[in-house]
């Protein structure tokens, strides 16, 4: 079984990703970035505070059902302060678990290209969060996975499962010390909603201008279970491709992908979600926003596949141009392969509007203010299903992320 | 504080205005004391809203000649959040939708709060509308109807407060419930509830229809034709005659009867 796994990985360790650009794996070592374990979030706190309060990350704890923490090729906290949650590395759930054989690459094809292989074959643990069934855990869990090593690759696999019934939000950042001038990011990441369940994640990524990131995701939602995902990107970053997919297989499954993307520098962003909705009534909303700005280069993808009965779902990409040097180019797609069901899409690419502004200033803003007051909304997309608290985080990480660059 | 007697609110001296290098007004003068309101009268395209914009100072409305006083202030080359700080506020016929920018946060701008919820006070400021919480929740202006359009302006002026207030038909497509409302606050925020004497607000507004007339019983009526004041006079008569005569021949006989430059 596992053999046949990495002999799929072996086979497809040179095989390139359909999008985005190539990146030569050997530029990045597998040789550093070993660290001790901590047994507080405050010990990291002391140097690299800032990094991790950018990401979301909240080093006392407060506020967070559980905690995990891994920098570099290291997993150096993780703890679960609720009853019924599990929070661990990757690699601890295997060897608890028996391999995980319902889970790992079940969702995620551990051949689909050579970053998905080179984490089945050189893995650096990853997060392992799991909400017993029936449990319901309103206050999230956060997990971070953190760069501080120059030069590495970090390589992590995390699992995801929500049991039947349960409720499971989870935050997570990724973050890159200023130390650091160029490593790679490659996570797997694969959830598992089952009947009945919810789970809301929450992702900041706050990397640096020398760092390229492919992430591999993919969801599976049964009968009536619902995934929610809010993505926040308002950082340089070198290269960034990913593609998460959500399989609505259960009747009546949801999912949603809110993704809010700021590009500045020479970012090169291919970013994108995608919903399979294979599953009676199942419905799924993917909302985009992108600003582009200095010379960043951003392909905003949608991809909806409707396959089953009375299937309803709608995707809508908006892109706000602020410099002549960028570029924005949105690609949604519909497919439908069944005549009861219900697709649409919109996309818009433009630049501020003049009289948005004008209008603005003759309630007595001035020219910059308005422009501000414009782009904040324009990255305002109302985030639902988020319970009360966490959706006040998100919107102050939110506005965290808008100060730093506005 | 009372205001000197005989103090101008705005003046305006030989405007000639283009917009995307078409003259569109043409040696305007007008001249609108504290305390008074006026009325724009003209057919569609004869200038009117090119006037207040100017007046606001929207940059696609370029002053080629002559000056606008506010206040003993020239404001011909001032940006409009400066005019608006001096005073000047304007409900707009077709405001821009703004994405992500609530009507309850228009309402804060307006306030002059840089950072502001939709709290007791803004939703009070709604109430007075008839405008819902949840209504202060959406969009500004995305999706509004014409008379959503005019209450949302009528509340931002009411969170404004401005001293010169000018209306782009503000009640048009405006609902039978909600035009007396409109009525009412804009004879409040224009101060007619005072005696002449007391009033310290002006106002100039286009509108084409009887009700502003006969709610807010203006000082003076202007009409516009291609770009010029072709008269000006007592609103009664200025109305009466364009109902009986048209626009043309009221030009002409107020010409004769009422108006003396």
């Amino acid at each position: 079984m596992s053999q046949e796994i990495s002999d799929r990985a072996q086979r497809a360790k040179t095989k390139k990703a359909l999008l985005g650009e190539d990146v030569d794996l050997e530029q990045y070592t597998t040789e550093a970035g070993e660290h001790q374990p901590i047994t507080s979030l405050g010990e990291i706190a002391k140097d690299y505070k800032q990094d991790l309060l950018e990401a979301g990350i909240e080093p006392s704890e407060k506020d967070r059902s559980g905690s995990f923490l891994q920098r570099d090729r290291s997993v150096v906290f993780s703890r679960a302060l609720y009853k019924g949650l599990e929070v661990m590395s990757t690699t601890d759930a295997l060897s608890k678990y028996n391999g995980l054989k319902d889970y790992l690459w079940k969702a995620v094809p551990v051949d689909a290209d050579k970053y998905t292989a080179e984490v089945e074959l050189a893995p650096s643990h990853g997060y392992f969060i799991r909400a017993a069934a029936g449990s319901k855990v309103t206050i999230p869990v956060q997990a971070c996975l953190f760069i501080t090593a120059d030069k590495i690759r970090q390589n992590v696999h995390n699992i995801i499962i929500a049991e039947e019934n349960s409720e499971l939000h989870i935050i997570t950042g990724c973050s890159v010390s200023h130390a650091v001038n160029s490593a790679l990011h490659i996570g797997i990441s694969e959830f598992y909603v089952r009947r009945g369940a919810k789970i809301t994640f929450t992702m900041v990524h706050n990397w640096t201008g020398g760092i390229d990131v492919r992430p591999r995701s993919a969801v599976m939602i049964e009968d009536d279970g619902v995934f929610i995902n809010n993505y926040i990107l308002m950082k340089p970053v070198k290269s960034i491709q990913m593609y998460p997919t959500a399989y609505c297989v259960g009747k009546n499954a949801r999912a949603n992908f809110q993704s809010i993307i700021f590009a500045p520098g020479n970012s090169k962003i291919d970013v994108g979600s995608r919903a399979v909705l294979q599953g009676e009534g199942s419905r799924a909303e993917l909302i985009s926003r992108v600003i582009a700005t200095d010379n960043a280069k951003v392909i905003a993808r949608g991809d909806i596949n409707g396959t089953a009965e009375h299937v309803k779902g709608h995707l809508e990409c908006r892109g706000l141009m602020l410099s002549d040097t960028s570029v924005v180019e949105s690609i949604p797609e519909l497919k439908a392969s069944r005549k009861d069901l219900d697709l649409s899409h919109e996309a818009a690419v433009g630049k501020i509007a003049e009289e948005e502004i004008q209008y603005l200033m003759s309630r007595g803003l001035s020219e910059e203010e308005a422009i501000s007051v414009i782009i904040r909304g324009f990255l305002n997309v109302d985030i639902t299903g988020l319970p009360d608290e966490l959706a006040k985080e998100t919107k102050r990480m939110f506005d965290l992320s808008l100060q730093k660059v506005m | 504080m009372t205001a000197p007697a005989g103090c101008k609110m705005l003046e305006i001296r030989d405007l000639t205005v283009e917009v995307e290098g078409k003259e569109i007004i043409t040696d305007l003068n007008l001249c609108i004391e504290r305390g008074e309101v006026h009325v724009l009268f003209g057919p569609n395209g004869c200038g009117k809203t090119t006037l207040l914009m100017t007046i606001l100072g929207f940059p696609t409305y370029k002053v080629k000649k002559g000056t606008i006083m506010f206040k003993d202030v020239d404001i011909t080359n001032l940006p409009t959040n400066e005019r608006v700080k001096l005073g000047i506020g304007m409900s707009f016929q077709h405001p821009p939708e703004i994405r992500g920018v609530k009507l309850g946060d228009m309402v804060n701008i307006a306030l002059g709060r840089k950072e502001g919820t939709i709290d007791e006070r803004v939703i009070e400021l709604g109430k007075r509308l008839n405008i819902p919480v949840q209504f202060l929740n959406r969009d500004v202006n995305l999706g509004f109807s014409g008379g959503e359009v005019k209450r949302s302006e009528i509340l931002q002026l009411l969170a404004q407060t401005p001293d010169f207030l000018m209306f782009d038909e503000p009640d048009s497509g405006v609902d039978v419930e909600n035009i007396e409302l409109i009525g009412d606050l804009m004879n409040e925020l224009l101060g007619r509830d005072k005696i002449p004497s007391q009033r310290e607000r002006s106002g100039l507004i286009i509108t084409h229809s009887g009700f502003i007339m006969r709610y807010l019983k203006p000082d003076r009526a202007h009409v516009m034709l291609d770009g010029r004041i072709a008269c000006s006079g007592i609103p009664d008569e200025i109305t009466k005659e364009i109902m009986e005569e048209g626009f043309e021949r009221c030009v002409e006989l107020c010409g004769k009867r009422v108006c003396k430059e």
